[in-house]
């Protein structure tokens, strides 16, 4: 009530501003790029196994991007985006979670869904818009969605996952399920008015939902630095009197351990946390766009020195439960799967003219349904015009 | 059967809802423990408790969002909007993502359970800000339903027909009917269906069509017509979204004459898309030009609101024209 505030603020009696950046917020690191640990450093809870998992995430994740990135220069897939750099916040949110947990993300969070289980070739079906792919050949490459695995399927308008994010941790929250709800977006996504409603929402709801924000630098072209004046996004938290926790967003330890404890805090008190993971976008926004006409390369190579898969690598070489013959191994592996999926996928069918009009309506009303009759009478006159259907017209 | 006004028969179709549904919820600015500015939500709290019916932070766009991902969780949320002039910082909500829900996953996520409660319309000196009728804005959006009844009966049933429908529903309720109107409403649980006008009177030379409280107006058009010895057929709509062509197209292909009236600005409201329509169902028939009844293209006025709005003597001169055309 703001009567507590009134009546018990600390009370003066000369005007002072306090400073926009008077709250200090300090960033939890873990691993070293030379994959030792710092001193004092509090481990997430991870084995072998799950460090094993992790890491060959990491290592998909990295092939995928670079062979899609590949195949979108060969003009076979129309777009694409990478991750590049800043795999561990999503390998890591995925990894410091558990199953029944949803994930709302942005788009560049595939490395959640790779840890999940997604096939190779239920990415590569999304990517070709066959008639295979689960989102039925509807949305642009990347926009991955998984009923089975709890992740929601991608949306591009920006920041629209993040006050949905509250309403369903709300509903978990309810039934009392032992699940949260992690949502993913950008710093640049977190000037958008969603974000506004969704965290303020959230902590006035009380939903358990881990907002986690990649703070990758960058929105496109824009830095950080134009995008806003506070102590990056983190400061917020404390706004919406939200459990707040900076990382780096490259150490991949520091992410499971961050999500780790915010899931327990918000199972355990049905609050929400706020999660800001400091990281670069080392690759392009899209295949669409091109950094060299923004920033510098000597502005990357530092960033390159952070690269968060080989800082795991070597903790994982230290731990003794990987070695470089592994490394060699499963990297070539990866590769020759991805061609080779690649190959299978863009010669599969496009979807079937029908799912032009299903899943507007669970059921298509009588005016789209006559509209697709006739759809169907002017493609079997012009069949040659629509190569894709016409033989396929029933 | 009991007397209900129009606030009644939603507040008694959502605690129908409620006592079935434990997953049902209800919220909005307001909407706890106060039962929401006009009421609608009055009781909910006390008997439901604060978790399922309650006040939000004033920010429709939150609103929304999280009722998308509450019905996107299986829950069944039923959200206001305090006034459908508010609804605009929702719109992205409602136009990408409500309606888009189900289409883009492929069916692998949906927010069919969704439901939107919006006061909306003039006649209560609300100028500019608590008077729009913004429906054609939403009816332009695939995967959504539009929904308006036009008195308490029709209000309570598809209310409860709109929260069980399988898709996101926008549920325009006529503010200045919230208590002007009266009437019989069952106490038990009934639906109404969606997608399906209701010829509410029959007649043989003119047919006449609005939706939500334009149609008593349209009534008392028909009744000064009536006088003159103009039979005229009255149509309810009901649902915008998708619309019930084969009723309007069956009655017009027996009048000839045809006049739509809404509250809305006459530019690219619904009533253009109707005229349309029917122009082409009906052409062979139609004994003279469609007749638009709307309010001007001009923002909702207050001082000159009498002057602005389509009211039963405009819509009588549209009757008349049509008739001696």
């Amino acid at each position: 009530m703001n009567t507590d505030i009134y009546n018990e603020s600390p009370v003066v009696h000369q005007p002072a501003f306090i400073d926009g950046h008077s709250v200090e917020i300090p960033i939890l690191k873990i691993l070293k790029q030379d994959g030792s640990i710092y001193e004092n450093a509090i481990m997430p809870e991870i084995d072998q196994e799950l460090a094993t998992k992790t890491y060959k995430t990491l290592a998909f994740h990295r092939v995928l991007d670079e062979r899609m990135v590949a195949a979108q220069r060969q003009g076979r897939i129309s777009f694409y985006m990478a991750a590049l750099g800043e795999e561990a916040a999503s390998v890591g949110g995925a990894a410091g979670l558990k199953d029944q947990d949803m994930i709302m993300a942005q788009y560049r969070e595939q490395g959640a869904l790779m840890f999940r289980g997604f096939s190779l070739e239920n990415f590569m079906n999304q990517m070709f818009s066959n008639e295979q792919d689960l989102g039925k050949g509807r949305q642009m490459p990347i926009h991955y969605g998984s009923n089975e695995l709890n992740y929601m399927t991608i949306s591009s308008p920006l920041g629209t996952q993040i006050p949905q994010a509250a309403g369903y941790a709300y509903g978990q929250k309810m039934q009392g399920l032992d699940a949260v709800t992690i949502c993913y977006f950008g710093e640049g996504a977190a000037s958008e008015g969603d974000f506004h409603a969704g965290l303020n929402m959230a902590a006035v709801h009380q939903s358990p939902v881990i907002f986690f924000c990649r703070n990758n630098g960058y929105a496109i072209s824009t830095p950080s630095d134009e995008q806003y004046m506070g102590n990056g996004i983190a400061s917020r938290g404390v706004g919406y009197g939200m459990k707040t926790l900076r990382i780096d967003g490259n150490d991949i330890l520091a992410v499971i351990a961050a999500v780790q404890l915010a899931r327990e805090y918000a199972v355990k008190e049905g609050k929400p946390v706020l999660i800001e993971a400091m990281s670069y976008r080392l690759g392009a926004h899209s295949t669409s766009d091109d950094p060299s006409g923004y920033r510098t390369r000597e502005e990357e190579a530092k960033w390159q020195e952070h690269d968060p898969i080989l800082r795991m690598k070597n903790w994982m070489l230290a731990q003794g439960w990987w070695d470089e013959a592994q490394e060699t191994t499963l990297f070539e592996k990866l590769r020759d799967e991805v061609l080779a999926a690649v190959k299978v996928s863009e010669k599969i069918d496009k979807p079937p003219v029908e799912d032009l009009i299903t899943d507007v309506y669970d059921q298509a009303p009588p005016l789209l349904q006559s509209q697709f009759e006739q759809l169907k009478e002017h493609i079997k006159k012009y069949p040659d015009a629509y190569p894709f259907t016409a033989g396929r017209i029933k | 059967m009991a007397q209900m006004n129009l606030l009644q028969a939603i507040n008694n179709a959502l605690d129908t809802v409620m006592a079935e549904n434990d997953r049902a919820v209800c919220f909005g600015e307001d909407v706890g423990h106060f039962g929401g500015v006009f009421r609608a939500t009055s009781g909910l709290q006390d008997k439901y408790g604060k978790n399922r019916c309650f006040n939000t932070p004033l920010v429709e766009q939150g609103v929304i969002g999280f009722a998308n991902g509450l019905a996107a969780q299986g829950s069944t949320p039923i959200a206001e909007i305090q006034f459908a002039d508010y609804i605009f910082p929702a719109f992205d909500q409602i136009v990408n993502e409500s309606a888009k829900f189900r289409y883009r996953s492929g069916n692998e996520f949906d927010v069919g359970k969704l439901t939107i409660r919006t006061p909306y319309g003039g006649g209560i000196a609300g100028g500019l800000y608590h008077s729009q009728s913004p429906e054609a804005y939403f009816a332009h959006t695939p995967g959504l339903k539009v929904v308006v009844p036009r008195n308490p009966y029709q209000a309570k049933g598809l209310l409860l027909a709109s929260i069980r429908d399988d898709n996101p529903v926008v549920f325009f309720e006529p503010k200045r009917l919230y208590r002007a109107s009266v009437g019989e409403v069952p106490e038990e649980d009934y639906q109404l269906p969606l997608g399906k006008a209701e010829v509410v009177q029959q007649g043989s030379d003119i047919t006449l069509l609005a939706w939500g409280a334009q149609m008593e107006i349209v009534e008392k058009a028909a009744e000064l017509a009536s006088a003159d010895g103009i039979s005229c057929e009255i149509i309810d709509l009901r649902t915008i979204l998708p619309w019930d062509i084969e009723t309007v197209a069956n009655s017009v292909t027996k009048t000839g004459r045809f006049v739509v009236s809404q509250e809305a600005p006459l530019t690219a409201g619904f009533a253009s898309e109707i005229a349309a329509t029917i122009q082409q169902e009906c052409f062979l028939h139609l004994e003279a030009p469609i007749a638009r009844v709307c309010g001007m293209d001009t923002p909702y006025p207050l001082a000159l609101e009498k002057e602005y709005v389509a009211d039963h003597l405009k819509i009588y001169e549209a009757i008349k024209n049509s008739m001696t055309y």
